[in-house]
């Protein structure tokens, strides 16, 4: 019942935070959101799951029963974690109370109401990660869009409306294709699933049971891949692949600092997450064979993305264009199909969650205190808000794939588990993987240019405002960040890079992955 | 007619819903005659709401405790039959009649003849009750008027109101029409089958000679129950008076027209097909299979883009309920004889179970603005979160529930819907449907947008000096629970009503 409670905690906090004035919303907020991330974090320590959520494996925490039956198909609730999915779950707790946190000083109208919905967001990212039914996980999916479109919409930038209109719009079209090509895969299997519980199709499916559609007229092969690329497509949108990826920026810029955090910490790793649970998952024989596209696909994510950051003067945009980058990395290691490329690519979701986050949350501070985010309109930041600059330079660093930090050791499986690969034929992953390389050179230039020019020199800055420190409750989210990126990159066999690979290891061929390498070192 | 085991003895107290309907209306007007100088509507409302309430507790206690299992209670020599189907639409209507009831308390202070609307409503809704259990074409067309003559008066009920008085003319015109086309459609059909019991048809028409002698007689006999029937859905193409007839009517007896109405209509539609015209045995003459396909892409369409294209909040509610109409007709366009049609119909009765609460809700906060006198168009509803938080949170559960986002019941029931679809083989109507329901999102969300994210305009003072309706405001939310509690819970109802499709489907020869 941990999964339960967990979600119920995060419900019964959004609903108490709701009818609490707005003096005492934020306290009470941040107060409540600590029960959730203790929770969790018990979660952690005592989590006993081995092997794949959808393979056999042994889930930690695992409920099921059955919710409605609809013809041939029970619906359940089923929820349960693994090595996959609990990391997830662990990042979206810690990263929605550190947003709370640090939407002390910028939120300032309709407080009760935005720390409720902040909660229920929890509540539904919770349960993104944790069911294992598709009813259920499409409940959630969708659960998640309705907060995110409110957040945006009430108290983001001067075009929040259309910015939040335009996530809702394209987010919902994606899901409507994913939702058809999920469901022309249920059709194919036919009578093989009593279902629509995760692990029984995703085996069924990889034990060839998928059958042909109207009489005939789309076979097995052909269901499959339009499936693939519907899915693909669908999950594609959230991450954001290009060229899926215009909402972003629009919507990182016109969000609130705080919701900045989560959305590019948590929501973007639901697609990441869904791509590698549905598509490499349920049709491994699809993927390989689109390979290709896809590795093209994620190299043009990485370095497109990192040029389009090339092109911008907003701080906040530059972070956001630069995860377009870094999610291009995640599609790189989970196409590449070995038991690095694979763990690599979800420990770089939890990695990107936390450098991401921590990247936003500076830009959110210093914006807090200059009320600009234009790299021209200040110089010198560092002299009067030493600590903010000093946790900004540490992201760029984490960015650039500094080692011990949490960035270096994701990107390191991920490049070795490319390289390693052997989806294309010849030497056409490690060609890929040394294009994409090329991603981090031009971010992490980019951002030390914008830095020495922002926040180092002498001190400028023409606006009305004084700058000073920044207060204290606005600075321990990035010190927290900080720590855990560089606990994750210093130990990353310890804390979650083991479990990863335990649970991935059954999508490989070669079973599971033998001894991880990284600084941590050890066995596993 | 069969003889049938009555789990209910005597037989005619499977009626109790209609009876206890029938008895409050009267009730009321004794009520009213006593003293009718006197104005006592408080009296009034609670004892309509009580009456409609006690009789959906009924209904609800009769489909639980399997009292209309199987083929049903007969009553009146089979004229009406008791089975699940009726009991499921009867906990429909008289839960809605219930909400209508309790809300109207505040939107009529002021008026006079309280007592006469109550007792319509009430009147109205045994009729519907009827109608939901009608087995012959005769008991069809009494109750389809007694639901009928009521509407029209409450639809002109503000009789100073010249938006009122008009859409209750114009109902009335084309009611009239189309009860007369329904008429002669029904003496075509008696004068083929030479039967107005519903099985009785179905069985001269088994044999086969008939359909080939007379087929073409029949055929246009039953087009013209299909109008009908399209009449009472605002299914097109007898749509046209739904958005005149529902913007000038007070706005809970437009809610009460187009969710327990609307789902009145459905349930005849759905007993005189599969009943006396199952399509095993008239297909290839009569392929209303077909005809239902054709209404439903064009009912659900227009509605959907007549609705985007709104500037009035409540007659783009209008054109959704015309596109809803479209989607439930999917509960008889798949009746392909593929696939499970227990799962198409009982789809059909869902979606209009949780469309009679999302729905209404949405009436009725509408309601609620004009009580406030916010105004009609989106524009007035900037700002509304503002002032009414936790009224704006209903609103919201009850658009998004309605586009099929899962925050409430109509997620599910549309899910069912489609898969019911696809599942008979029809998955192009699966598809359309499905695309329509992403399209809805546009409009639906153009509310929440004015109410959460836009700036109040300065029309907002009516909360503060008239203050919540207490009836008006408790009905929304009543129905904002109701709907959300039907995700997760809809396990109960789509389990009888699955089996009440059965029941009807099977009843055909």
């Amino acid at each position: 019942m941990m999964i339960e409670a967990l979600i119920g905690l995060c419900l019964l906090g959004a609903g108490v935070v709701m009818f609490t004035p707005d003096r005492y919303a934020a306290k009470v907020a941040f107060g409540w959101s600590l029960l959730p991330l203790a929770l969790s974090g018990l979660m952690l320590l005592n989590f006993d799951g081995t092997g794949n959520a959808l393979l056999g494996g042994t889930l930690a925490f695992e409920e099921q029963f059955t919710w409605i039956t609809l013809g041939p198909y029970d619906l359940s609730w089923h929820v349960g974690l693994d090595g996959i999915s609990m990391p997830l779950v662990a990042l979206s707790t810690l990263l929605t109370s550190l947003a709370i946190l640090s939407a002390w000083t910028p939120i300032t109208k309709r407080q009760n109401q935005f720390y409720g919905l902040v909660l229920l967001l929890e509540a539904s990212l919770v349960g993104v990660f944790a069911a294992l039914d598709f009813f259920l996980y499409f409940v959630f999916w969708e659960a998640v869009l309705i907060p995110m479109y409110f957040l945006v919409g009430i108290w983001g930038g001067a075009r929040r409306k259309y910015a939040a209109i335009k996530f809702f719009v394209y987010t919902n079209i994606a899901s409507l294709v994913l939702f058809i090509g999920f469901f022309g895969l249920v059709f194919g299997l036919g009578d093989s699933i009593s279902s629509l519980d995760l692990p029984e199709i995703a085996q069924a499916l990889r034990a060839g049971e998928l059958g042909s559609l109207a009489g005939g007229l789309i076979g097995p092969e052909l269901l499959a891949l339009s499936a693939f690329v519907a899915m693909f497509i669908g999950f594609g949108v959230k991450v954001p692949i290009v060229p899926f990826h215009t909402w972003l920026p629009d919507a990182h810029v016109e969000a609130p600092t705080p919701i900045s955090v989560l959305l590019a910490g948590v929501l973007l790793k639901m697609g990441t997450y869904a791509l590698l649970r549905f598509n490499f998952t349920m049709l491994p024989e699809v993927a390989r064979s689109l390979a290709v596209p896809i590795a093209a696909l994620a190299v043009i994510s990485v370095i497109y993305g990192a040029l389009l950051a090339l092109g911008q003067s907003d701080l906040k945009r530059v972070v956001a264009y630069s995860s377009v980058s870094s999610m291009g990395y995640v599609i790189l290691g989970l196409v590449a199909y070995t038991s690095y490329g694979l763990g690599g690519a979800t420990f770089q979701m939890v990695s990107h969650g936390l450098i991401s986050g921590l990247m936003f949350a500076c830009v959110g501070v210093i914006y807090n205190v200059t009320h600009t985010r234009e790299i021209g309109d200040m110089a010198g930041i560092a002299e009067r808000m030493p600590l903010t600059v000093g946790a900004f330079v540490a992201g760029a660093f984490a960015y650039a794939g500094l080692p011990l930090m949490a960035g270096f050791a994701a990107e390191f499986f991920i490049f070795v588990g490319a390289f390693q690969s052997t989806v294309i034929a010849g030497n056409g992953m490690a060609v890929m993987t040394a294009l994409a390389m090329f991603g981090i050179v031009i971010v992490a230039g980019y951002l030390l240019w914008a830095m020495q020019r922002s926040l180092f020199g002498p001190f400028e800055f023409d606006g009305d405002y004084d700058v000073t420190r920044a207060a204290r409750h606005d600075v321990v989210p990035l010190v927290v960040l900080i720590i855990v990126i560089i606990a994750l990159g210093t130990f990353p066999d310890d804390t979650f890079f083991r479990m990863i690979t335990d649970a991935v290891g059954p999508l490989v061929d070669g079973g599971p992955a033998e001894a991880a390498i990284g600084s941590g070192g050890g066995s596993s | 007619m069969m003889p049938l085991q009555a789990p209910i003895s005597p037989d005619w107290l499977a009626l109790t819903p209609a009876i206890v309907l029938g008895v409050f209306a009267m009730v009321l007007f004794l009520l009213d005659s006593i003293d009718p100088d006197e104005s006592n509507d408080g009296l009034l409302a609670g004892v309509a709401t009580v009456g409609t309430a006690s009789a959906m507790v009924v209904a609800g206690v009769f489909l639980l405790s399997g009292v209309g299992a199987g083929e049903g209670v007969s009553v009146f020599n089979g004229q009406l039959v008791v089975d699940g189907m009726a009991l499921f639409f009867t906990f429909i209507f008289t839960s809605v009649a219930a909400l209508i009831c309790l809300a109207s308390i505040e939107y009529l202070a002021g008026t006079d003849d309280i007592a006469g609307y109550y007792s319509l409503v009430v009147l109205a809704t045994t009729g519907m009750t009827v109608m939901a259990a009608a087995n012959s074409l005769a008991t069809v067309f009494v109750s389809l008027e007694l639901l009928s003559l009521p509407s029209y008066g409450l639809v002109a009920y503000l009789k100073n109101d010249r938006g009122s008085v008009e859409a209750g003319m114009k109902y009335f015109l084309i009611g009239a029409l189309s009860s007369a086309v329904f008429a002669y459609g029904i003496s075509l059909v008696y004068g083929v089958t030479g039967s107005l019991l519903l099985p009785d048809i179905a069985s001269a028409l088994a044999g086969g000679e008939t359909l080939a002698n007379l087929g073409g007689l029949l055929g246009v006999g039953v087009l013209m129950l299909v109008g009908g029937f399209a009449f009472k859905t605002a299914s097109v193409p007898f749509h046209f008076w739904a958005p005149e007839a529902y913007e000038g009517a007070p706005a809970p007896v437009s809610a009460f027209l187009s969710s327990a109405s609307k789902a009145a209509g459905f349930v005849i539609a759905f007993r005189v097909f599969t009943v006396a015209f199952p399509i095993e045995t008239v297909a290839g003459t009569i392929d209303w299979v077909l005809a239902f396909q054709i209404l439903a892409v064009v009912t659900m369409t227009l509605g959907n883009f007549a609705a985007a294209t709104q500037e009035n909040v409540k007659r783009m509610l209008a054109y959704s309920s015309v596109g809803h109409a479209g989607y439930v007709l999917i509960g008889l366009a798949a009746l392909t004889g593929q696939g499970s049609g227990e799962i198409v119909l009982g789809a059909g009765m869902i979606h209009l179970l949780v469309y009679g609460f999302m729905n209404t809700g949405a009436f009725l906060f509408v309601a609620m603005a004009e009580y406030w006198e916010v105004g009609r168009t989106f524009e007035d509803y900037n700002g509304l979160a503002t002032k009414a938080p936790v009224a704006c949170v209903a609103m919201t559960v009850f658009m998004f529930s309605l586009a099929g986002l899962p925050i409430g019941g109509g997620f599910l029931s549309k899910y069912y819907l489609f898969a019911g679809a696809v599942g008979a083989g029809v998955w192009w109507l699966a598809g359309v449907a499905a695309i329509n329901s992403a399209l809805s999102l546009f409009y639906y969300s153009r509310v929440v947008k004015a109410m959460w994210l836009e700036e109040p305009n300065g029309n907002l003072g009516g909360i503060d000096t008239r203050g919540y309706p207490t009836g008006l405001y408790s009905a929304v939310m009543i129905a904002a629970v109701a709907t959300v509690l039907l995700l997760p819970a809809l396990g109960v109802f789509s389990d009888v009503a699955f089996e009440a499709a059965n029941a009807v489907l099977r009843l055909g020869p």
